[in-house]
Parts: structure tokens; C-alpha cells; sequence
């Protein structure tokens, strides 16, 4: 592959289940066998108390971290030494089913038909993809995360994480991420999606016979790119500059910022399906912890890490604290911080010294707390 | 001072005091968490601070405190009636806009209420305004006027006065100066003072 953030196939692992009995969603349809891409760094402890489950957003995929030439979509934060210190803690990340970099979604061959799903892939929610990755945890031995960290999509993750296994999590960190997707958030999940369907080559979401839909999947995540960014940062990074000295009154990209989104959209396409796209969209849509969901009464919480980014407008700061008065109702532990950013939604993927300041010791004040039940047990 | 085996500042150990082993504390305004830190290690509390500069929040985690991002003068919604043992009022009340609002949130969610601040009334400001005619500038109050946080000046017997007013029980409060204690004539000697409340039943 030659997009720089596809993960080098050898060190990808695959996990299947549910090929006797099909897994059942929350839909109510089902789906078997199912089959989970995942990497891991770092080892075990003994005790089994040092494993971390990171989770990947949108477009994201199992490769976290890695070398130099393939860094991963967190790999600033994870590492040997880094906040994710993968000398002391086991650390996991799985593509989410519904996607395309391993894990079983629309692009798979379906079992029964020997063709790939297409729109017959049952449309999934976050809860499936946790489902999933609880699956992967029990085929892995685990019983508790240290734990479940992730941004924008993965935050959604972790939090139905803590909604569904409050006692399986020691602790949640989310980064730029909300209880409920908003009117606006879904509105921009339709225009893309409208693009990837709006494309003559999507045939109703069989092309794989054909070209796939690129000049619709390279639109909507165009139209992304554009909402992960801020003005400021689209201001520091473009301005008005041109490719070229002086206007040459045609349609061709002459702005700088138009160049950045077409290479970024034919891009994309390399390395994403476009029913993925759609799938993965619609699970975030019905994405909705309001309303009692996120806490159920009776249970000992998880810690938790709330961290927004004051420029990101896509997921704005008073998603997060509407997280922090949710879980302060129930006496959580809370950590939040608003950090000052430029970067817009971009900014989880970007402020990687913020981000490690907070992470790092927060995962150790967790350990800790862990080590002294257990020798207050003892 | 000395708690245990640590050299804390005077209002610290004051603060240390008049709290009980394992109870619960919100510290509004809690900076980069050394007196939360401190409470945690000697007091053996379950800590939460509130802090609006992003800066001492990163120092607050790095100590491993847990700590929320906000401005106290929009209230502690968030936050249950007496839901803590203590709430912790510590240099930052002569700082916040509408203190009667912020007082009034401290005493809800707190049982009780812990408030320091430096003493306006001390006797080297008094004599910096008597004698210099210039606001006073001193180790409790180390601004000038013009960058000074603190928006409200007061002194050790105009807390009282308001507390009587508003009908708040004074448990009790401690006058400081830098070695201590102040022996006597508190509004005269303290360089700060804290004070232990709770709403008058």
C-alpha cells in the first residue's frame, strides 16, 4: 500500500469468532463470523493489570504506533518511554468491524454469497464495535483494562466502553469527543455520505465489479478535512498562498488550500472503502449516551480523562463538559482540561506534548490505585 | 510549618488543620495543587480541584490530582449539595467577581467551607497607607495596583462582620504571619488569615 498511515500487514493479527453462531447486534440483525485486525506492543504483566485498549476514529485503523516510516495514528504517545509506555504496559488496538483495514465490514466476502456484503453488511453501532473489541479481550485472556483511551470516534468507544463494562475498565481518556452526535455532526456525516452515493460508480453500493465511487469517498473526506481543521490553522498552514505566482482564472486548484484537499481526497480513497465510509458514519450518527446511558447507577466507576480543544468546532468544548456533568453527577472521578489549540478536531491527532502531560501520569495514578488495593487485600 | 515531616506555608498548615483524616475536598482554585497534594498526603482526603489556568492543570495531573478546567464564578453546577466535606476557598476568594455567588456555591456542595486570604489590615499595610499614602505592597499582597488579581481588599474582622451578616458560623479562624501563628491582635498581626464556616442552621 502507499498511503504512509496503512499498517505494515506482518505484525497484524486476526481474530475470529462467531462463525458457529453469528454475532447479534444491536440492530437485531446478525453478523458471523466476525474478524478483528489488531496489534500489540509491549507485554503482559503478570497480574494481568497493565493492559491498554487504544481506539482508533473514523478513517482510523489498528496501527497506533510503529517505526519510524509507518509512526501510527497515536505513535508520538506510544511507545517505549512515551505516555503509553509500551515498557510498562501492554498495549492494543483493533480496527473497528464495519471498516476496512482488517477487521470484517462491507468490503469482506460474505461467506454465504462468496461476494462482498456491499450495503447487505448489517449497519453496525459504536456498542457493536465495543461488543467486538470485548470479544478480542476475552480471546486475549484479559478481564480488565488499565485503560480504554481514544479521540473524536474512539472517545465514543471508550465511553460506551465504561457504559457497558463499567467493572472491565479501570479507566477512560477521551480526547475531542461527545455523549451524543449533535444535529450539526450528523448533518456533516450526510453531506459525505450523500457524496459517496451521489457517485454514478457507487451502483447502489455494488462497484466491486467495477471503479470504485473515488470522486465521491475523495469529496466527502474533502468536506472532513475542512471540518477537522479551524479557521486559524487553515490561516497558518495555507493563508491565500498560491501553487503557482498569480491567478490563472480557471477552476484547477490555484490555491494551496485547494491543492491540500484534493491530494488529500484522491488520497484516501487509496486506502478506504467507500461503503465503509458509509457504515462507519451511520454508527457514529446513532452514537448516544444522553439521558442515563453512560452511567448505570450501582456500579464503580472508572476513572476518567476528559480533554477538549478550545479551536475544535466540530466536536466544541461543551460536548466534554456536558461529559464531565454527566459523570460528576454520579461522583466520577474526573479529570478535564480544555487545552489551547489551533489545530480544530485535528488537535488529538496533533498536540502530542499536551496530551502526553496529561496521559502519562494519569495512567500512573491509576496503576497505583490498583497496587494499593491489592495490597490493601492482601 | 511543619506538617509531619514537610515545611508548608502558613496558610497550607493552616488549612491542614482544620481538616479531618479521610474526609472529601473540592479546592476552587487550586492552582498547581501543592495545598490538594499536601491534603492527600497528610489527610489522607479524596481531593477534586477546580482551575481555570490551563498551565496548573497539567501540574495538577503531573501530581496526580484530579482537577477540572473551569471558572468557579459560574458556579459548581456540576456538583451535588454537601456532596464534599470540605470546600476550600484558599487565596483565590479576594480574586473571584461576585464572592457573596461563589460563597454561597462553597457552602452548598461543602459541609463546610474553608476560606484564606491575605489580611489587608495587617500593620505594615495599614503603616504603607498611613505613612507612604501608596497601597500597600507585601509578602501577602506582592502586587501593585495596577496588576494586581485581587479585586476585593479586606480585612480579618470584615470577614467576620460578614459572616454575622449572612448569617455563616465561624468554627474557627486562624491569623498568620510569616513564622506562625499571630499571638494577638489578630486584625493587626496576621498577614493571612484562615477561616473555617458553615452555614448558621
Amino acid at each position: 500500500m502507499s498511503s504512509s498511515t496503512s499498517p505494515s500487514k506482518e505484525n497484524i493479527s486476526l481474530f475470529t469468532f462467531a462463525d458457529k453462531v453469528p454475532q447479534r447486534l444491536v440492530s437485531g440483525q446478525t453478523l458471523g463470523p466476525v474478524s478483528v485486525a489488531y496489534e500489540t506492543w509491549g507485554q503482559l504483566n503478570a497480574t494481568g493489570s497493565n493492559a491498554i485498549l487504544l481506539l482508533h476514529a473514523l478513517t482510523g485503523d489498528s496501527h497506533a504506533a510503529g517505526e519510524a516510516s509507518n509512526p501510527g495514528w497515536w505513535g508520538p504517545l506510544v511507545g517505549p518511554g512515551r505516555a503509553f509506555d509500551t515498557d510498562k504496559y501492554f498495549v492494543v488496538c483493533s480496527n473497528v468491524i464495519g471498516g476496512c483495514a482488517g477487521s470484517t465490514g462491507p468490503a469482506s466476502v460474505n461467506p454465504a454469497t462468496g461476494k462482498p456484503y456491499g450495503l447487505t453488511f448489517p449497519v453496525i453501532t459504536v456498542a457493536d464495535m465495543v461488543e467486538v473489541q470485548r470479544h478480542l479481550m476475552d480471546h486475549l485472556g484479559l478481564t480488565q483494562w488499565l485503560a480504554v483511551a481514544g479521540g473524536s470516534m474512539g472517545g465514543m468507544q471508550a465511553l460506551q466502553w465504561a457504559a457497558l463494562y463499567p467493572e472491565r475498565v479501570r479507566s477512560v481518556i477521551c480526547m475531542a469527543t461527545a455523549l451524543k452526535h449533535s444535529p450539526q455532526q450528523i448533518a456533516f456525516d450526510e453531506v459525505g455520505r450523500q457524496a459517496v452515493m451521489a457517485d454514478p460508480d457507487w451502483r447502489g453500493g455494488d462497484y466491486s465489479g467495477g471503479p470504485p465511487p473515488e470522486r465521491g469517498l475523495a469529496l466527502a473526506r474533502m468536506i472532513g478535512h475542512i471540518t477537522y481543521m479551524s479557521d486559524q490553522s487553515m490561516e497558518e498552514k495555507f493563508s491565500r498562498r498560491l501553487k503557482s505566482e498569480g491567478y490563472k482564472f480557471t477552476f484547477d486548484a490555484e490555491f494551496e488550500v485547494e491543492g491540500y484537499l484534493r491530494y488529500r481526497g484522491a488520497n484516501f480513497v487509496r486506502r478506504f472503502d467507500a461503503n465503509s465510509y458509509l457504515y462507519v458514519t451511520r454508527a457514529i450518527d446513532y452514537f448516544d449516551l444522553s439521558n442515563g446511558a453512560l452511567v448505570s447507577s450501582g456500579k464503580v466507576l472508572p476513572r476518567f480523562l476528559v480533554v477538549s480543544f478550545k479551536s475544535d468546532w466540530l466536536y466544541p468544548s461543551y460536548q466534554s463538559r456536558d461529559i464531565v456533568t454527566t459523570l460528576r453527577a454520579h461522583q466520577a472521578d474526573v479529570t478535564y482540561v480544555d487545552v489551547h489549540s489551533t489545530y480544530g478536531h485535528d488537535a488529538f491527532l496533533l498536540e502530542w506534548e499536551e496530551q502526553a502531560r496529561l496521559i502519562r501520569p494519569f495512567l500512573v495514578k491509576t496503576s497505583e490505585a490498583i497496587e494499593t488495593e491489592k495490597s490493601g487485600s492482601r | 510549618m511543619k506538617i509531619g515531616s514537610r515545611d508548608v506555608r502558613p496558610d497550607h498548615w493552616a488549612v491542614c488543620r482544620m481538616v479531618k483524616p479521610q474526609s472529601t475536598v473540592l479546592d476552587l482554585g487550586c492552582g498547581t495543587g501543592d495545598l490538594l497534594d499536601l491534603l492527600v498526603k497528610e489527610r489522607n482526603v479524596k481531593g477534586q480541584g477546580i482551575e481555570w489556568q490551563e498551565e496548573s492543570i497539567y501540574q495538577c495531573v503531573e501530581k496526580g490530582l484530579t482537577v477540572l478546567h473551569g471558572d468557579i464564578e459560574t458556579g459548581l453546577g456540576d456538583f451535588p449539595s454537601a456532596s464534599f466535606d470540605y470546600v476550600i476557598l484558599n487565596q483565590s476568594m479576594q480574586e473571584v467577581r461576585n464572592v457573596e455567588f461563589v460563597l454561597a456555591e462553597a457552602l452548598r456542595v461543602g459541609r463546610q467551607a474553608i476560606v484564606g486570604f491575605p489580611n489587608f489590615c495587617h500593620w505594615r499595610a495599614r503603616l504603607d497607607l498611613f505613612f507612604k499614602g501608596q497601597t500597600p505592597v507585601s509578602r501577602a499582597l506582592p502586587y501593585r495596583w495596577n496588576n494586581t488579581p485581587n479585586l476585593h481588599y479586606l480585612s480579618m474582622k470584615d470577614f467576620e462582620v460578614f459572616c454575622d451578616e449572612k448569617k455563616i458560623n465561624v468554627i474557627q479562624s486562624l491569623g498568620l504571619t510569616a513564622q506562625g501563628q499571630a499571638p494577638f491582635l489578630h486584625n493587626l498581626l496576621s498577614e493571612t488569615v484562615v477561616f473555617q464556616i458553615e452555614k448558621d442552621l
